[in-house]
């Protein structure tokens, strides 16, 4: 298991917007199969670490590497990278009026998973199982993308393009924000469903530790300022939930 | 060096290619009244359109140029460089095996006898100023529905045309209503006899050839009571470095209880000045649509009209447009609500681009008789880029204080985070542009017959190729 090529390797990863530094040296290895949690308050980095990982042109990587399966990431667009495996599920879904869901998902799988892929009953059949794991119903195929979506509608969207563009390495930026317990669990079973037993590698970001009673993290990371402060097993997640984040600001406890 | 200027002028136009030049009459540029009876000689009229013609010519000259658009553009047009006639081909063929090759060929290419075999009910093609194909599917014509090109319609049915010719737009109406009526060639007749309905579209094609080309088709539909009719126009030229003009006049009457359909895809070339009058008059319980979507031309003002005469009658406007570098899109509706108990609806998209610039013009009235009138318009226009621009100049004039109006007004920007977004989905920058310029179009394509919808989204998607980064 050790000696396997890590889904996503990150090394000294300097990030900074508008001139401004935000991540300050970052390292992180997910391994096949594993699921990485990423914790922290708001404004601690985590979603520039998301964006940063899908290539959002706004945030210059000052100096570190980004790594999927031991291939360089930082040259690539964003469009490039999702069609070497990677997934970014928002945090604030854009709308794009006109654009019918069932359109754009085809179009998608097409162009990340092949045509091929996106054609006849397989696709028909992938869409439908995907579907039902999220509990979206048939019509929604024919709304226009996030388009007047309620909050768990487009957080239940994003995990069904998760399911069905099957990502090497899957990120969820605060994918349990702005839902109710049942919208968490619908959640849940589709991240589940997408990572475990499969070779992907998933990152999961959050500063609330209530998705993670769903999806186990096997390995737990606080993001403070710009740096990880500490690491540890799911217990961590326990931990921040009882005692917050406050003993974890003044040091700089090192654990890895 | 005046490839170059055209290809930088319009980017990857595709219909921008042009065959040989080749006329069996070409007239020496420039207008006079005899240039005008010349047409009117050719073409063998009765006196009554002559006087038309010669009329209209006159009010042509003295005729400021409008007052609004684009006025530092329309002064750039210069009327003696224009050619006013230009035919290509002898005769009005059925069949396209007739039709001079190199002409027919423009037509294959264009893909207009495919399409016509596939699902239309007839066809008009008409290159420079004459139609040089015409056909309409027999069972169509054995109902006594008429569909011929303008000339010919005078010929056969001169007291029908001689009823409805400028009944809707006289030729006093504007500077180029009266250049149209002066010296209009080709165009298309309709006729839809009482309660007969068109099932299939009908189609006419309008391309521009040569150089410094004027084209002045004159359109007349007439729809008897109770019949139906969809009738779809395209249009496209080659590009060129010198500008060419196109001024059409459309006129569409729809009697009781009548509902017309008129569909345009323009796609001209950005040498193009595209400067159209179309009107329509719906009677008691009529309809009448306009589906109009203008891509290209450097210039055009053209605000379809419609206004509503009988009671209970119903007009709709569905318009998009697109500005691209060198572009200025100047369109919008006009309706008036001169019964009771009429309804309108005015739907507007526009999106401008590297330096484009799109406005809308709109005018609904309603008139003191008219009561329980209801109106709709919404206006949405949507920048891609820094430097473009967009401007609404609505107008709504109610002396009828029963009247519902409703009136929304939008403009956005495509975001950064919602190009992202699609992009992290797999789509390059390019398509995911098209896809929000494409969904932004969606309230319009929906409405177009699938084959043009699937050809507009292609040729938007053409449009956002090779401008980025």
């Amino acid at each position: 298991m050790s000696d396997k090529t890590p889904v996503l390797s990150i090394e000294g990863l300097h990030v900074g917007i508008d001139g401004n530094p935000i991540l300050h040296g970052i390292d992180l290895k997910i391994k096949p199969g594993e699921i990485h949690a990423i914790m922290g308050r708001n404004g601690s980095g985590k979603t520039t670490a998301a964006s940063t990982i899908m290539g959002h042109p706004d945030y210059e990587v000052e100096s570190g590497s980004i790594e999927l399966n031991g291939a360089d990431l930082l040259e690539l667009e964003a469009w490039e990278r999702a069609r070497k495996g990677v997934f970014l599920s928002f945090q604030y879904p854009q709308s794009v009026p006109g654009l019918q869901v069932g359109h754009f998902l085809r179009k998608s799988v097409a162009a990340i998973c092949g045509d091929e892929a996106a054609k006849g009953a397989p696709f028909r059949n992938a869409l439908k199982s995907a579907m039902e794991e999220v509990s979206i119903p048939r019509s929604f195929l024919s709304r226009y993308v996030n388009d007047g979506f309620s909050g768990g509608e487009k957080k239940r969207f994003e995990i069904l393009q998760l399911m069905l563009l099957k990502p090497t390495l899957a990120i969820l930026d605060e994918t349990d924000s702005g839902l109710d317990i049942d919208g968490i669990r619908v959640v849940s079973r589709g991240i589940n469903a997408a990572i475990r037993g499969s070779d992907s590698g998933a990152l999961i970001i959050t500063h609330y530790s209530r998705i993670l009673e769903h999806v186990k993290p096997d390995y737990v990371h606080v993001l403070i300022k710009g740096k990880i402060v500490k690491s540890g097993g799911p217990e961590l997640a326990l931990e921040l939930e009882e005692r917050g984040y406050e003993w974890l600001e003044s040091g700089t406890t090192e654990d890895d | 060096m005046a490839m170059e200027e055209a290809r930088e002028a319009v980017g990857d136009y595709k219909e921008g290619w042009h065959d040989p030049e080749h006329s069996t009459i070409r007239f020496d540029s420039g207008l006079s009244e005899e240039v005008v009876r010349k047409i009117s000689k050719i073409k063998n009229e009765p006196e009554w359109m002559t006087e038309v013609r010669v009329k209209a010519y006159h009010h042509f000259v003295n005729r400021p140029m409008p007052g609004f658009g684009d006025r530092e553009a329309l002064e750039g047009i210069d009327f003696d460089k224009v050619c006013y006639y230009l035919r290509s081909s002898d005769a009005t063929e059925k069949d396209w095996g007739d039709v001079p090759e190199d002409i027919r060929n423009t037509f294959d290419r264009l893909g207009i006898p495919e399409a016509e075999q596939k699902w239309l009910s007839g066809v008009t093609a008409q290159y420079e100023s004459e139609a040089v194909y015409h056909s309409i599917r027999e069972d169509l014509e054995s109902q006594g529905v008429i569909f011929l090109d303008m000339d010919s319609g005078l010929r056969e049915h001169p007291e029908l045309v001689k009823k409805y010719f400028c009944s809707v737009v006289p030729y006093q109406d504007n500077k180029f209503s009266a250049l149209n009526t002066a010296v209009w060639s080709g165009g298309s007749f309709i006729y839809v006899p009482k309660g007969v309905s068109v099932e299939m579209p009908v189609q006419a094609y309008f391309r521009i050839n040569a150089k410094n080309m004027g084209q002045f088709e004159r359109t007349l539909i007439v729809a008897d009571e109770g019949s139906s009719i969809h009738y779809v126009e395209g249009c496209t030229a080659p590009t060129y470095s010198t500008d060419s003009l196109h001024s059409a006049v459309v006129e569409l009457i729809a009697h009781e209880g009548a509902h017309i359909r008129y569909s345009t895809i323009q796609n001209w070339s950005a040498n193009v000045y595209n400067l159209v009058t179309k009107r329509g008059i719906a009677h008691k319980d009529a309809t009448i649509e306009w589906i109009d979507g203008n891509i290209g031309s450097k210039l055009t003002m053209k605000y379809p009209a419609v206004i509503l005469k009988g009671e209970g009658s119903h007009a709709e406007v569905i318009s998009v447009a697109y500005a691209g570098k060198g572009q200025h899109q100047d369109a919008g509706a006009k309706i008036h609500h001169l019964a009771s108990n009429t309804t309108s609806k005015i739907l507007s998209k526009s999106i401008s681009k590297d330096g484009g610039r799109g406005s809308y013009r709109g005018m609904v009235t309603v008139s003191p008789k008219a009561e329980n009138c209801k109106l709709n318009v919404v206006c949405d226009a949507l920048i891609l880029d820094d430097g473009s621009q967009t401007d609404t100049y609505p107008t709504m004039e109610v002396a009828n204080p029963s009247a519902r109006c409703e009136h929304e007004a939008s403009v956005s920007k495509v975001s950064d985070d919602q190009v992202f977004y699609l992009m992290s989905r797999g789509h390059s920058e390019e398509e995911a542009l098209a896809m929000i310029v494409n969904g932004f179009f969606e309230p319009f394509t929906r409405e177009l017959p699938m084959e043009y919808a699937v050809e507009l989204n292609k040729l938007m998607a053409l449009e956002m190729e090779g401008s980025i980064g």
